[in-house]
């Protein structure tokens, strides 16, 4: 099935050529970082250790672990609307993965001896877990939206040993996104992080995020293809975007309660950084203003029925929840850790060029298998004019 | 510091050593192959601590010998820029050392007291438990060690660590040494480093650089011997550590 | 055969690209690397001898010394006791390079011939021509 990636039109061809070029900017970026040190080509310092790569981590992973939202209906409880953007979620999740696992990988200062974590196995270290459970997310992705584009190309219907794997891959996905919350919920001195509800917050953003995304590139697929992934579905994926916002939004004051009833000044510091500023230092203020501006943009558009299912508002209103949370998640979630720092002293953090161009690098990677994926997935579908419920899905 | 007690416990040890030296070594002749072992003089501890007095630390000169002493000997670059610099211990004041328990209405002396901060070899190490390949471990005396060999630079520790002792390399640090110890490595490139307690020199039996440059200002010893000379000073003054509500009990100990 | 030509193409870059280590050293000198032992340290020894064997520290130094990194740093072992049973500190600073004060002609020297680059240096200092101070 791999040579159907290898023809395709000329913006097709731009796209990838585009993508490429990208990933060799980010690449040499990153050797230029390996070259003359962090200091020049990072925003990080010694208080602000992890900042836009780690946040890309986070962000992705939900991204990634999203894609059970369209898997789990249509496998598990046979909804039919998902049939056939199930395996286009399923390809959004491997190419997610890799974007965040090379976000992990770019910022190891030594990116040689990444094989000790495998020499080494650490089982206390959460980082050792987020490896394994991101390889065997990918696989299981991997694995499942290939087994059954398979059969779907030869008009047969998927082999039954797939069976365990989709449901493996369904309980694998809040897996991946509970431990990457736990590399930020189990450090005692960083009380922004510490929280039990990390892991159910990150799930609420991914839900809301994830979704988004795939609403946009369905929208997307069937603007550049014939392949149609349904109306309905695009629908649906909105709905379930707006109850994760929702309640993303509702742990945000939930957080708001604990920090500010408590009065405990470590778990006041850093939301009042983000929001209002912290001792003088606003240096993330617009950027959350932003973010929450987009976010109840976004749940205004959403959360009215005709708004929600009109074409042009639904992508405004996915763009901005995506958005929104890429903002938060993707970056000031991580830098807001880190203040005050241990000294109750206030290092503020910002994203260097050069950072910004290996994770651009790093998402082309993504972008790029997601490219081929869909690009096979498309050809495969576009040649079935009826999808195995027998509803057309192909617009002429 | 040693105690005359203990001094006398370990001369005696080293002279029963020394006279079983040398039959040792036959007795290794007989195996086959090269042997590796501790060395004898290593100072023997359950549980390295540290008592720092800060009432006999008054001029910024009693600082400078002892954070000269250590980063001279452990080629520890100068970076001026505080976001990248690499420090192993360090002064901060009063407030700043102790946030979220420094008392306001303390005396005046006190509030403008320095103290010196490195790592805190916590008994209940966050560092230890976060690292993915062991580079940071509990030896068996307590101090946390860091491996400069095998640190992918992660910087997990350094979200980890509640006390800011960690240092990631951001810069080449040999363009930052101005003389070299050749005795000791430098670092490289993207790597973590802190205090290490000074290992090197506890397996040979010396006791770390800035306990020796402090001279008496710096109490080091065993914390589990109930006769050790630390134990005696904890018992005997008033201490404060460094955010012991979080559990990680910090084996620096400042007295006040 | 479709395609025929892009195969051979494709076919001759690879046999190109894989042969390239032989071709590109054709014309090129084979100088046998020649190890030095001769610094003051080593001169005032009686018998010239390493910690162990000629023969075994030429094949396993680099396992001995990754060995020793591990019982330095990671187990606090600090003494090696040899076969011959001479001790030694275990320390590749203040061991190794206070007899090979040469590196550039002992280490490098067949590191060079062979390609290889040890990255010890990167962290460890390397003796000063003509002997620590």
């Amino acid at each position: 099935m791999l040579d159907l990636a290898l023809k395709g039109r000329p913006r097709y061809w731009i796209w990838v050529s585009f993508l490429i070029t990208m990933i060799i900017i980010g690449f040499i970026c990153w050797m230029r970082e390996h070259h003359v040190g962090a200091a020049l080509t990072t925003g990080l310092s010694r208080d602000v250790s992890w900042g836009f790569h780690v946040g890309q981590l986070t962000f992705f992973v939900g991204v990634a672990a999203s894609a059970v939202l369209v898997v789990l209906p249509y496998y598990f409880h046979n909804y039919k609307i998902f049939g056939r953007i199930a395996v286009i979620g399923e390809f959004l999740a491997v190419g997610c993965v890799l974007i965040a696992m090379l976000s992990v990988f770019v910022i190891m200062g030594q990116p040689s001896r990444v094989w000790n974590v495998i020499l080494h196995p650490t089982p206390h270290s959460i980082i050792f877990w987020d490896m394994v459970v991101l390889i065997t997310y990918l696989s299981l992705n991997l694995l499942c939206g290939w087994t059954i584009l398979h059969a779907e190309k030869k008009s047969a219907p998927p082999p039954k040993w797939i069976k365990p794997f989709i449901y493996w891959a369904i309980l694998w996905a809040p897996s991946i996104h509970t431990v990457t919350a736990f590399l930020y919920a189990g450090l005692p001195g960083r009380p922004h992080w510490m929280t039990a509800l990390q892991a159910a917050h990150f799930l609420a953003t991914a839900f809301a995020a994830g979704p988004s995304l795939l609403i946009i590139l369905s929208m997307i697929i069937k603007k550049v293809s014939k392949f149609d992934p349904g109306q309905q579905a695009i629908n649906k994926l909105a709905e379930i975007a707006t109850y994760a916002l929702i309640i993303h939004l509702f742990f945000i004051g939930l957080e708001f309660f604990t920090a500010f009833y408590s009065q405990i000044p470590d778990h006041m510091a850093a939301l009042k950084y983000l929001y209002v500023g912290y001792e003088g230092h606003t240096g993330m203020v617009s950027w959350m203003a932003i973010s929450t501006l987009l976010a109840f943009t976004g749940l205004l558009i959403f959360i009215f029925p005709p708004l929600r299912k009109w074409n042009v508002t639904k992508l405004i209103g996915a763009l901005c929840i995506f958005f929104s949370i890429w903002m938060d998640k993707g970056f000031a979630f991580v830098v807001s850790g880190f203040i005050p720092n241990p000294f109750d002293k206030v290092t503020e953090a910002w994203i260097a060029l050069n950072e910004f161009l290996v994770a651009a690098g790093v998402w082309s990677v993504g972008a790029l298998v997601i490219t081929v994926l869909y690009k096979i997935a498309i050809t495969v579908k576009e040649k079935a004019v009826f999808d195995k419920y027998g509803h057309k899905q192909i617009v002429d | 510091m040693i105690t005359r007690r203990d001094f006398l416990k370990i001369s005696a040890f080293a002279s029963l050593i020394g006279l079983g030296g040398s039959l040792s070594i036959e007795a290794l002749e007989k195996k086959q192959g090269p042997q590796v072992l501790k060395d004898l003089k290593a100072l023997k501890g359950k549980r390295w601590a540290m008592a720092i007095d800060t009432r006999k630390f008054k001029t910024q000169e009693d600082f400078d010998k002892v954070i000269k002493a250590c980063h001279k000997a452990h080629n520890v670059p100068e970076i001026i820029n505080p976001l990248h610099e690499v420090k192993w211990i360090w002064t901060e004041d009063y407030e700043h050392s102790f946030p979220g328990t420094a008392e306001h209405y303390i005396s005046k002396e006190v509030k403008e007291r320095k103290f010196l901060l490195l790592c805190n070899h916590c008994d209940n190490a966050p560092c230890t438990r976060v690292c993915p390949v062991k580079a940071t471990f509990k030896r068996e005396d307590g101090i946390t060690m860091q491996d400069m060999h095998r640190c992918i630079g992660c910087k997990f520790c350094m979200a980890g660590c509640p006390y800011g002792a960690r240092n990631y390399n951001f810069l080449p640090p040999r363009d930052y040494i101005k003389e070299l110890n050749p005795e000791y490595p430098t670092r490289m490139l993207g790597v973590v480093e802190k205090c290490t307690f000074c290992n090197e020199r506890i397996d040979r039996g010396l006791l770390p650089y800035c306990v020796e440059a402090s001279e008496g200002k710096i109490i080091f010893g065993d914390l589990y011997d109930p006769n050790s000379e630390i134990r005696k000073v904890l018992a005997e003054n008033i201490i404060i550590r460094r955010k012991v509500e979080l559990g990680t009990q910090p084996m620096v100990f400042y007295i006040i | 055969m479709y395609d025929g030509w892009k195969i051979i193409l494709g076919l001759v870059v690879f046999v190109i690209i894989v042969t390239l280590p032989f071709t590109m050293s054709i014309g090129r000198d084979y100088v046998k690397p020649q190890p030095s032992i001769d610094t003051p340290e080593i001169q005032k020894m009686e018998k010239k001898q390493c910690i162990e064997s000629k023969q075994y520290m030429r094949e396993t130094h680099i396992k001995l010394l990754y060995s020793w990194k591990d019982y330095a740093s990671r187990e606090g072992k600090r003494v090696y006791i040899a076969s011959d049973g001479k001790e030694y500190t275990i320390s590749l600073q203040n061991t190794c390079m206070k007899c090979h004060s040469n590196k550039e002609k002992f280490c490098d020297e067949c590191h060079n011939y062979v390609s290889v680059k040890p990255y010890c240096w990167d962290c460890h200092i390397e003796p000063k021509v003509g002997g620590l101070k």
